[in-house]
């Protein structure tokens, strides 16, 4: 296992829900639980991994989900099983659609 | 909605009353196994069960969802303790009925003694909440079936109701070949698998209640009739139940004992064109094999 720590300032989008979780922790797959926490205005992301040594895309991925999302006082927390980055961008897109009070469809 | 392509939390949320399901222990409270983390293996936040209360048509029920996507459903020390404390509530609370979502392997090996406690811990609840007057009514249509300790806790509740697709079993496919040989049971023989776990089978011999189509709607339904049905009978396990059920084990046995394929089975039981059961619908099923099942209910 490995845990990787992400940490995202000036977001502007705020949360109006308190949590939710989305995924499942099997193979391939993973779950998130994103939150409405205050972070000191940041997005903070924290990565549980079964599959070590992938630090680099992890970044890469993050670094892309919050150029899309640009959250704000937001806590995500993820338990990974091995999951690709098309599945972990996915989720985390379905995390905060879900958490906005949108489903998959209407998402803008 | 298929109830068997969703997890445990969309079947939750689409089997019970709109906007009424509150959870107990939810993955924000991040209540996870104590044992998977010293083995450096991935945990989850629900521990793979989902807990709390709603309503169903109205009433006030308890329920426990487990995940067969975490670990294949498997009962740790927190996944147990987490049924057994919503069980143990619904008695405090005096519940209409306790719902179960089953879908599990059994018993989580990583966790040894303490998983194994646990599976007990659930039985016994099980049998207190029914000995409280609470119905506990069983559903099981997930991928992963009803196996291992998890299939003995279904059978201690009052009614179980499964789908085509379910499979309630002890031991799996893979274990009884692993045990006695691929002579014994083919588990790559999917066909063969469905006709001895599956729930058209398990209809016929009396070891599920209800069988419905694989849809969220039509077990949802089924609940609310089997919660009913048991309302009124007794909902404590009494003797004489569990001597009528022992007297239907010992049926079975001097009956089938000696045949090899399910489909001997129900052609014993005066099933027509036994060979044709696992193709047909289920409501063209139940009309036909519903007076030849045994110890209908």
């Amino acid at each position: 296992m490995e845990t990787l720590n992400y940490r995202f300032e000036n977001g502007n989008r705020h949360l109006n829900n308190p949590a939710e979780l989305v995924g499942v922790v099997s193979s391939g797959n993973l779950e998130v639980l994103i939150e409405s926490v205050p972070q000191n205005g940041a997005c903070t992301i924290e990565i549980k991994t079964a599959a070590t040594g992938f630090g680099a895309i992890w970044q890469a991925v993050m670094q892309d989900f919050h150029n899309r999302w640009q959250l704000a006082e937001t806590r995500i927390t993820i338990n990974d099983m091995g999951a690709t980055p098309a599945v972990v961008s996915l989720r985390l897109d379905q995390a905060v659609e879900t958490i906005l009070g949108k489903t998959a469809g209407e998402a803008s | 909605m298929s109830y068997l392509e969703s997890n445990a939390r969309e079947r939750v949320h689409a089997l019970f009353d709109a906007d009424s399901f509150e959870e107990f222990l939810p993955p924000s409270a991040r209540v996870v196994s104590p044992h998977l983390g010293q083995l450096n293996a991935p945990v989850s936040f629900d521990d793979g069960v989902v807990i709390g209360s709603a309503r169903l048509a109205g009433n006030a029920v308890f329920i426990g969802a487990q995940e067969g996507g975490f670990m294949g459903g498997a009962v740790g020390e927190v996944h147990g303790a987490k049924l057994v404390g919503m069980l143990r509530r619904a008695v405090i609370e005096h519940a209409h009925a306790v719902v179960l979502l089953l879908e599990s392997g059994g018993v989580r090996l990583h966790e040894a003694n303490a998983g194994l406690i646990a599976v007990s811990e659930v039985m016994r609840a099980v049998l207190d909440t029914r000995a409280a007057g609470v119905p506990v009514i069983v559903l099981i249509g997930g991928s992963n079936g009803c196996f291992g300790g998890m299939g003995i806790v279904a059978r201690c509740a009052n009614t179980i109701v499964m789908s085509e697709e379910a499979r309630l079993a002890m031991s799996g496919p893979e274990v009884i070949e692993t045990a006695n040989g691929v002579e014994e049971f083919d588990s790559r023989d999917r066909a063969l698998v469905w006709r001895t776990t599956g729930g058209k089978h398990r209809f016929l011999l009396g070891d599920c209640q209800m069988i419905v189509a694989d849809s969220v709607p039509a077990f949802r339904a089924a609940a609310i009739t089997g919660i009913e049905t048991c309302k009124q009978q007794e909902v404590a396990l009494s003797l004489t139940a569990l001597e009528q059920e022992q007297h239907l084990l010992t049926q079975r046995i001097s009956q089938f004992g000696t045949l090899i394929d399910p489909v001997d089975i129900w052609k014993k039981l005066g099933v027509p064109q036994p060979e044709l059961l696992p193709l047909l619908e289920v409501d063209q099923f139940i009309a036909t094999v519903d007076h030849l099942r045994l110890g209908a209910r």
